[in-house]
């Protein structure tokens, strides 16, 4: 598991770890940029950068093809990322772990290749209040399909899963459930080990979106017991169009190919196809090597500096993040449950999140503004949009208190 | 990335675009509306809704305009909703024409019928607010278009 190197656990030097970010040292709109809008997209370590040029200067070539040296060194960088990402979540065996291009395509395919199979008429699938679109929609459309029900486990007003009410949705008709690990819109950390095994007790598969959770904290395929975990590599200051799916083999054995193409298949005639072994029958088509490449230098970076650091350093930017905002007349933070990772939400009485993200934006620091793809959170809270400051490792106690100077003139323009 | 002036934020929230946003004009809902049309932004959830009425001569006699979000959106369906009365769809539909182009070429000499939207020329400097500016605008040519189409 990757808990971190505890010699330099003592020693977490954001300063240091801040150079590592080539991004982080240029200005926007003439200021030193304050890059708080992590939850949307993390930045990039120069190791990943590299990994990214050094692929392409020295070893490009396609991958599980050509005998010759430069597709088996592409195939070996492609394969070891793909051990590194196991390991990093503690999953049982590389062939759980698919490459896909994001968490929406991650969770796309559990609902092709699963829920298609499994939901009939009268079934239910259940979701969280507190979901992105992209663990809504692809569950709509196949309840949709299937004459099925999505159901919907509320929250309550700090922004904590109802467990109780969850408990209750729960009988023989779940056929899966799907649920964020750490809400984007709130920060909400859900106690997920729980929520799956509840959801086991009605042999109900459980599908966690990560995407909020890999960047903040040490995930484990074992500790959980999920049956499905996806989650996008730009956010775990990886490069962006790469993502993973991991799936429990029995599973990913049993479902159909999400997408037909080069790399499923074992062989081909207009008679008929054999699909490749896992993980390959849900690679379809040349992969993004590169960038899974370059994955596994993020996962590296990350493991070197340990989640031990990076824990106790976010944990405290939170804390002086909600005292310094909550301390602001006319400012409320949205999501407000104990356990948060990683998130400030907030609104403004007299400003719309739009004009918030302008103004701070004059002062170069970039927050995310608007319903952050999560509109029934937003309607929930009974508000449009909010204001969203999201933490990574390189934020400093300074970067809050140049949010807090940001907001002060927020309030000289909206009052 | 380009650099943008220092803190022109007085322009961009000046005294007309804020007392639009604060005291938005024509919001009071009209029964019997010949145009009515409604747009969203699915990015951030804003919205703008007209309601346009038709005098005998097809020149607007009553306008009702509303809007949820920025404060940009909100000033521009005011500004926008003032600019109606008293217009054929044929000149509306030429203020919309001059309005759009003054908001991505700026105004030239061809401002006729602008009036406060002149104002919300300082959103041309934040590029990713042009849309806001937009939205009502959107409305009103589907409804136009919306009502064409109905009366065939």
């Amino acid at each position: 598991m990757t808990t971190g190197d505890r010699t330099a656990a003592a020693a977490f030097d954001v300063e240091k770890v801040r150079d590592d970010f080539p991004i982080l040292k240029q200005q926007v709109n003439g200021h030193p940029l304050v890059y708080l809008d992590n939850g949307a997209t993390s930045q990039k370590p120069q190791s990943v950068i590299d990994a990214i040029v050094r692929y392409y200067t020295t070893t490009n070539a396609n991958v599980h093809r050509g005998v010759h040296t430069l597709s088996q060194q592409a195939t070996d960088g492609y394969e070891g990322a793909r051990a590194k990402i196991r390991r990093f979540i503690n999953a049982g065996d590389d062939r759980e772990i698919i490459f896909t291009r994001n968490t929406t395509e991650g969770i796309n395919l559990v609902a092709h290749s699963y829920a298609r199979q499994h939901v009939g008429p009268g079934d239910d699938i259940i979701v969280s209040n507190m979901e992105h679109h992209s663990n809504i929609v692809p569950w709509q459309i196949v309840c949709e399909e299937k004459g099925a029900n999505l159901r919907v486990v509320p929250i309550d007003d700090t922004g904590e899963l109802l467990m109780d009410e969850y408990e209750k949705m729960l009988s023989p008709r779940t056929k899966l459930v799907s649920i964020t690990h750490v809400s984007n819109a709130l920060g909400t950390i859900l106690p997920a080990a729980q929520i799956v095994s509840m959801a086991h007790a009605y042999g109900a598969p459980v599908l966690l979106d990560g995407a909020q959770a890999v960047p903040h904290m040490p995930v484990d395929m074992q500790e959980l017991d999920c049956d499905f975990y996806a989650f996008s590599g730009h956010k775990l200051f990886g490069p962006t169009g790469i993502g993973i799916l991991y799936g429990k083999s029995d599973l990913l054995e049993a479902m159909p190919p999400f997408m037909g193409g080069g790399d499923m298949i074992k062989s081909v005639t207009f008679e008929k196809t054999i699909y490749n072994d896992l993980p390959y029958k849900f690679e379809a088509g040349t992969p993004d090597i590169a960038g899974a490449i370059a994955l596994g230098a993020a996962v590296d970076y990350v493991n070197n500096l340990g989640f031990d650091q990076i824990t106790a350093h976010e944990e405290e930017l939170l804390r002086y993040g909600t005292q310094a905002l909550t301390s602001i007349a006319g400012v409320k933070l949205i999501g407000t449950a104990p356990h948060k990772a990683g998130i400030l939400s907030f609104t403004m009485d007299n400003a719309h999140p739009h004009d918030i993200g302008t103004i701070l934006d004059e002062q170069g620091i970039a927050i995310r503004t608007g319903h952050h793809c999560a509109q029934p959170v937003m309607l929930r809270f009974q508000i449009p949009a909010t204001a969203r400051a999201s933490l990574a490792f390189y934020n400093t106690k300074e970067d809050i208190d140049a949010l807090v100077k940001g907001i002060d003139r927020v309030l000289e323009v909206f009052g | 990335m380009p650099q943008q002036p220092e803190v022109p934020l007085d322009g961009l929230y000046g005294d007309l675009v804020m007392d639009h946003y604060r005291h938005p004009h024509n919001r009071a809902l009209i029964s019997e509306a010949d145009i009515e049309a409604e747009e969203f932004n699915p990015f951030c959830g804003d919205r703008a809704a007209l309601q346009i009425k038709l005098d005998g001569q097809g020149k607007v006699c009553n306008v009702s305009a509303r809007s949820e979000g920025c404060s940009i959106i909100q000033a521009a369906t005011s500004m926008l909703s003032d600019m109606l009365p008293g217009k054929s769809l044929c000149e509306l539909t030429a203020i919309a024409e001059r309005f759009r182009a003054s908001m991505y070429n700026g105004t030239g000499d061809d401002t006729e019928g602008l009036g406060d939207l002149l104002a919300l020329q300082v959103v041309r400097r934040y590029p990713v607010r042009i849309k806001c500016a937009l939205l009502p605008l959107v409305a009103l040519e589907e409804g136009i278009k919306a009502y064409h189409s109905k009366a065939g």
